[in-house]
């Protein structure tokens, strides 16, 4: 288990080493100059210079890249171009907007999703399979951000019953909630049918196994292998789609954010960009893709949990 | 399922037929503005309606085809282009340097939120359908390369292969002649699916912005724009989504029948 660990820490460890560099190139190579752009085009040529060099733009881009991997860290993520605050103190505040949506969504997806994998598999071929599959076709073609539009049109201005956008804080606790409610739906419901049909293949290819015919031939009755043996040994793929799923529904955030008007990470991103505030797109999108592969690197892990044959293989 | 495969296939070509239609003829103009009509509900005279400049929502509609099914069939060529090469190599060389570096890019690309990094993409390059071509082409190379380099494996272990290598056929000319066409099935699928995932993203990215510019229509724009309408004129917002659906809804489907007609092991089989 622990060389099974370790070796997963590794990949993990050059995943990120990898990821920083592709993503600190990519936005490098951007066109447009951060202090040129903060002062506009009148700007004498030796503010320009004092700028530049209070923002580090002046040094060798090799070591603005160390400087920026060492800061990230120690949890110094630099300062904002545009804001001279903190990015870290930025992203945290929108954070807390952003992981509570995608881990909402994602309960609602895992809720939706067992059931009816469940009732699919058990009833496969019936009237009940037949419509949980058609209701997934449809909920995989369904664009996340229009499904939230529908979601608005009719929960919160024909109904009234939720508003139509914005987030109080998290001290309101209950309006916060209900708040994040019509987004999680929205991003839920299309991941929710892919998981609905992961779940039911897989059962359906345990339920082929040997030790279900064992289960039944021992006298267990047709629920009762579905859910002791069955389940349990679908889970292993069911797992995987969940860690994929998260950074679906990480990166759905951002564009869901935006038909919500929710003040988290993806309308940072946005406003940075057009601020050419590079250090805040460079921070948030190694932030996502850090979660992204750790969240990977916990499912690997779970795995090992799930099925002991795995725990023996490095 | 045979009625899959049909539903899929009259989905699929309605809107094909519909964006090749649109270049040489639309019921109506799509730059001018008529503000006299404008969000008319579904008539006679506009059988979709019209938007917040009066523009006639099929006419956009069908231009907006144009662009979705451009830009993702782009993407998926390009991924096509560079990950079934990629892939066919890293097969024919298993084991060796070209196979690792494939496969370990192949994790890290995956193991990016694709949406982030093709905001990242056309953020950084400018918005436009290049870009968004060239963010979404990006994803499907590992995708094509894994897809292409796990059934080559198993192919070369084949007696078929093992005679043409006896025959003197070098690497290359077996994984272009012998490998590649056993493979046509399983790609023409996959290409499907990544097609319909193709529209789903360009929808998005242009949704938030960053996919064709106006005043070349897309759907995604045309959503972005009827945000701030839904609740006066339900149908500018509701008509583009349903045809990003149903044209996503054929292209699963189309490749859901084609997977069950082009391979004869699955035929008479129960879904």
């Amino acid at each position: 288990m622990l060389r099974y660990a370790l070796s997963r820490l590794t990949s993990l460890a050059i995943s990120l080493a990898v990821a920083s560099v592709v993503i600190f190139l990519v936005v490098e190579v951007a066109p447009g100059d951060p202090a040129s752009y903060m002062l506009g085009i009148n700007a004498q040529p030796d503010t320009l210079a004092a700028l530049r060099s209070e923002l580090g733009l002046d040094v060798p881009k090799i070591t603005r890249y160390f400087n920026w991997v060492t800061g990230m860290l120690a949890g110094d993520f630099g300062m904002s171009y545009t804001y001279r605050t903190p990015v870290s103190q930025m992203i945290s505040d929108r954070l807390w907007v952003s992981l509570p949506l995608a881990l909402y969504a994602l309960g609602l997806a895992v809720l939706i999703a067992f059931p009816a994998g469940v009732l699919a598999a058990a009833r496969r071929g019936k009237t009940s399979d037949i419509s949980v599959m058609a209701a997934t076709q449809l909920g995989i073609a369904l664009p996340n951000f229009w499904f939230a539009m529908l979601l608005v049109l009719f929960f919160a201005i024909n109904l009234r019953w939720f508003s139509a956008g914005g987030f109080p804080g998290w001290s309101y606790f209950p309006s916060a909630i209900k708040a994040l409610t019509l987004p999680a739906v929205a991003l839920a419901l299309p991941q929710a049918a892919i998981l609905t049909r992961v779940l039911r293949s897989a059962l359906l290819d345990t339920l082929h196994e040997d030790y279900i015919r064992t289960a039944r031939a021992k006298g267990l009755t047709r629920r009762q292998t579905l859910w002791r043996h069955a389940l349990r040994n679908a889970l292993i793929p069911v797992l995987t789609i969940i860690g994929l799923q998260f950074s679906f529904l990480l990166a759905g955030a951002i564009i869901i954010e935006q038909v919500f008007y929710l003040p988290g990470l993806g309308r940072l991103v946005f406003q940075s960009i057009s601020q050419r505030d590079l250090i805040v797109v460079e921070s948030v999108v190694m932030l996502l893709v850090f979660a992204v592969i750790l969240v990977n690197f916990l499912v690997d892990l779970a795995y090992a949990a799930v099925d002991p044959r795995l725990r023996s293989r490095a | 399922m045979r009625l899959s495969l049909a539903l899929g296939a009259t989905l699929t070509s309605l809107f094909v037929g519909a964006a090749l239609l649109s270049f040489i003829w639309t019921p109506y103009g799509i730059t001018g503005v008529n503000i006299a009509a404008r969000l008319h509900s579904p008539d006679m005279s506009n059988l979709l309606g019209t938007d917040h400049f009066g523009r006639d929502l099929l006419s956009m509609i069908m231009v907006g085809a144009r662009t979705s099914i451009a830009v993702a069939l782009i993407a998926v060529g390009l991924g096509m282009g560079l990950g079934v090469p990629l892939g066919l190599t890293a097969a024919a060389r298993a084991g060796g340097w070209l196979d690792e570096i494939v496969m370990r890019g192949n994790d890290l690309i995956f193991a990016f939120p694709s949406l982030v990094i093709a905001i990242l993409i056309t953020a950084v390059f400018g918005p436009g359908a290049v870009n968004a071509i060239i963010a979404i082409g990006i994803f499907n190379i590992p995708v094509f390369a894994r897809l292409t380099r796990g059934g080559a494996l198993s192919l070369w272990q084949r007696d078929f292969i093992l005679a043409a290598r006896v025959a003197g056929k070098s690497a290359a000319r077996i994984s272009v002649e012998h490998i590649l066409p056993n493979l046509a099935n399983l790609l023409i699928v996959q290409g499907t699916i990544q097609f319909s995932l193709g529209i789903l993203a360009e929808a998005g990215l242009s949704y938030v912005g960053l996919g064709a510019q106006p005043p070349i229509p897309s759907w995604g724009r045309m959503l972005a724009d009827a945000q701030t309408m839904v609740a006066i004129a339900p149908h500018v917002a509701v008509i583009p989504g349903m045809a990003i659906v149903l044209m996503v809804l054929g292209l699963n489907l189309l490749g859901d029948g084609l997977r069950d007609a082009l391979d004869p092991r699955l035929r008479g089989r129960k879904p």
